[in-house]
C-alpha cells in the first residue's frame, strides 16, 4: 500500500434517515498524521459520519476507508486500524476496568496484552483503579476507561467523538497532553468538540458541517484569517457619536470590526474618523480572531 | 503506532481469539450473578418437582410403570435448560443495547459468526448449567434411568441453541425490556408449558395431540425425555429431524439479520 494512501477517505457518502438527511455527499480526506478537527452545530452530521466510519452506521452510497482499507468490503483490517471514542459514557457494569480492557484486546484478536494495558492505564493515571468495577467509577474516569479501550489495539487512527463533553478542566487538559502525544507517536487524531478553542488549539487542519454537508474545510490558520475579522474596541466619551459611525456599543466600549488583511491603515484611518466626529477617544484594544468567530459566521453563510 | 509484534500471526488465529474472548465475557457476565442465572431457576424447577409430584405422584404413570415424578424431572430439566438458554442471549443483547455498551463489540473486527457463535455457546452454557443443577438436585429424591444419554446429550444441545438462538433475535428485535418480556410471556412459556413437560401427549384428546405436534417444544421435550426413558410420544429421530430443522431455519435467519447489521449497525 503507497504511504500516500490517507488515514481516512470519505467519498461521496449519504444518509438518511426517514426525512432527515443526515449526510448529504461528504467527502473528505485526512493524511496521515494530521491533527484533524470535525465541528458543528447538533444534528450537523458529525456523529452519523464517524459512525459511518466506524462501522456502527451503514451510509446507504458513498465509500469510507480506514488506511486504505475499505470499512464494508475489507471491514477487519478497516477496523483494526481505527480506534474510536464514543460520544456517550457508556460502560459495562458487569466488570472491572482492566477485564473491560483485556476483552477489548481480545476482540481485536489480541491476547497477552497486559504490558500495553499497564501502560495505558499509567499514561492515563487510572492504574490503581485497575480492579475497581466499572460501576464504582467517577464520570471522567469512566470517560478515560474510554479512551483506553479505543488504544487498546494500537489504531493508527484515533476518533475523539466530543471526549471532554462534561469533563473537568484539570482532567480536559491531561487527556489532551496525553492525545497530543499521541498525534506526535503518529497517530492521525480525529476530534469533535464544542469547545471551540480546544480545536482552534490542538488541530491542523478542520472541517465545518453544518446539516450533513461539509460547509468549510481547511487549515485552521487559513480560516481564521479567511472568516474571521478582527475586531477593535474603543472607549470612547461619546457613544452616540461612535455609534453612528458603524460601532457595535458594548458597555462603555464601541466594537468596530475590520479586515485583517487591510492593516494599520484600516485602524488609523477609524481612529481619525472618531477623532473628527468630537467621540473623544479615551482608549483602545484589538481584538484577536478567534475560532467561535470563524465557527458562527461559517454558519451564517452556510 | 501499529506495532506488528503484538498482533496475531493470522486472521485465523486472531478470529478465533476474538470469539473465544466474546465467549469467555458472556460467560463471565452470567457467572458473576450465578444466584440470579443459575441457582434460583433451579430452586424454581425443583419448586415445580416438589408441587407436582406431591399431587400427581401417586395417581399417575406414565409409559406403563414410570412413576410420574421420574417421568417429570427430564422435562423440568428441559425446560429450564432452554427457557435460560433464551434469556441468556436476549437478556445479555437487549441490555447491552440499552445501556450502549453494545458499540464494544460493534467497533471491533468481530464477524457475524463470531458474535452469533459466541452468544449462543454461552447460552446453551448457561443452559446447560441450570440443567445439571436441577438433575444433581433430583437425583437426591428421585431415582432416573439414563437409558441413551447421547439422545440426551443432543437433544440438550441442539435444543438449547435453538433457543440460544432465539434469544439473539429476540434480543436483536426488542428495543425495550416489555418486549423482550412480551416474547418470554407469551411466546416461549406457553409453548413450553404445552409442550408435554408435565404430561405425556398421549393423555390429551386426539385433536390437542395433534395441535402439539406443530409445537417445536414438544419434540425438543420428548426428543430428551427418550434418552431417559428409551421411549417418546413419538420417534426420536422424527424429533430430531424438527430440532435440528428449526435449528437451521433460525441460524440461517440470525446470520442474515446480523450481516445486515439489522436494529444493530444503523
Amino acid at each position: 500500500m503507497p504511504f500516500s494512501t490517507p488515514a481516512i477517505r470519505i467519498a461521496a457518502v449519504t444518509k438518511r434517515y426517514g426525512n432527515l438527511q443526515a449526510l448529504g455527499g461528504v467527502d473528505l480526506e485526512i493524511a496521515r498524521g494530521e491533527f484533524f478537527g470535525l465541528l458543528g452545530p447538533n444534528g450537523a452530521g458529525k456523529t452519523t459520519l464517524i459512525s459511518a466510519l466506524a462501522g456502527l452506521v451503514r451510509a446507504d452510497g458513498g465509500t469510507l476507508e480506514v488506511m486504505g482499507h475499505d470499512v464494508v468490503t475489507d471491514f477487519y483490517s478497516a477496523r483494526l486500524k481505527l480506534g474510536v471514542v464514543p460520544q456517550e459514557l457508556v460502560f459495562d457494569p458487569f466488570f472491572t476496568v482492566r477485564e473491560i480492557l483485556r476483552f477489548q484486546s481480545g476482540y481485536y484478536g489480541i491476547y497477552g496484552n497486559d504490558d500495553w494495558i499497564d501502560e495505558i492505564l499509567s499514561r492515563l493515571d487510572l492504574l490503581s483503579r485497575a480492579d475497581t468495577n466499572m460501576r464504582t467509577l467517577s464520570g471522567g474516569m469512566k470517560r478515560r476507561v474510554l479512551v483506553a479501550q479505543a488504544l487498546v489495539h494500537r489504531p493508527p487512527v484515533i476518533v475523539l467523538d466530543e471526549p471532554t463533553a462534561g469533563v473537568d478542566v484539570e482532567l480536559r487538559q491531561g487527556l489532551w497532553q496525553f492525545v497530543k502525544q499521541l498525534n506526535a507517536d503518529g497517530h492521525t487524531v480525529v476530534l469533535t468538540t464544542h469547545y471551540l478553542e480546544e480545536a482552534e488549539a490542538l488541530c491542523g487542519r478542520i472541517a465545518m458541517m453544518k446539516a450533513g454537508r461539509i460547509v468549510a474545510l481547511d487549515t485552521t490558520a487559513n480560516l481564521l484569517s479567511h472568516f474571521s475579522s478582527r475586531s477593535l474596541r474603543v472607549q470612547v466619551e461619546r457613544l452616540d457619536v461612535a455609534e453612528s459611525l458603524g460601532g457595535e456599543v458594548s458597555g462603555d466600549w464601541v466594537i468596530f470590526g475590520f479586515d485583517p488583511t487591510s492593516g494599520a491603515e484600516m485602524l488609523e484611518t477609524l481612529l481619525a474618523r472618531l477623532r473628527e466626529a468630537g467621540a473623544g477617544v479615551r482608549g483602545v484594544s484589538v481584538g484577536e480572531p478567534d475560532l467561535e468567530q470563524v465557527f458562527m459566521e461559517v454558519m451564517r453563510r452556510a | 503506532m501499529l506495532d506488528p509484534d503484538t498482533l496475531p500471526d493470522s486472521f485465523r488465529a486472531s478470529t478465533f481469539i476474538g470469539f473465544r474472548t466474546l465467549f469467555y465475557k458472556e460467560v463471565q457476565r452470567f457467572w458473576k450473578v450465578n444466584f440470579q442465572t443459575v441457582a434460583a431457576p433451579v430452586l424454581n424447577a425443583l419448586l415445580f418437582l416438589l408441587i407436582f409430584s406431591h399431587v400427581l405422584a401417586r395417581r399417575v404413570t406414565v409409559y406403563g410403570d414410570v412413576p410420574y415424578t421420574a417421568f417429570l424431572v427430564p422435562g423440568l430439566i428441559m425446560m429450564s435448560l432452554l427457557q435460560n438458554a433464551f434469556a441468556n442471549s436476549s437478556s445479555s443483547l437487549i441490555q447491552s443495547k440499552i445501556t450502549g455498551n453494545i458499540i464494544f463489540v460493534l467497533l471491533p473486527p468481530l464477524s457475524c459468526r463470531v458474535f452469533y457463535a459466541a452468544y449462543v455457546l454461552a447460552a446453551v452454557l448457561r443452559g446447560l448449567f441450570v440443567a445439571i443443577g436441577v438433575w444433581l438436585v433430583s437425583a437426591f429424591f428421585i431415582d432416573l434411568p439414563l437409558a441413551k444419554p447421547a439422545w440426551v446429550f443432543a437433544f440438550g444441545i441442539l435444543g438449547g441453541a435453538l433457543l440460544a438462538t432465539f434469544g439473539v433475535i429476540a434480543g436483536i428485535w426488542a428495543e425495550k425490556f416489555d418486549q423482550l418480556a412480551a416474547f418470554q410471556n407469551f411466546l416461549i412459556m406457553p409453548l413450553t408449558m404445552l409442550s408435554g413437560v408435565f404430561y405425556s401427549i398421549h393423555s390429551l384428546p386426539a385433536l390437542w395431540q395433534k395441535i402439539s405436534h406443530a409445537n417445536p417444544f414438544f419434540f425438543m421435550i420428548d426428543g430428551f425425555r427418550y434418552g431417559f426413558f428409551g421411549q417418546s410420544d413419538t420417534s426420536p429421530w422424527l424429533s430430531l429431524a424438527v430440532v435440528g430443522f428449526c435449528f437451521v431455519v433460525l441460524a440461517a435467519v440470525t446470520l442474515m439479520l446480523l450481516s445486515r447489521g439489522y436494529k444493530l449497525r444503523g
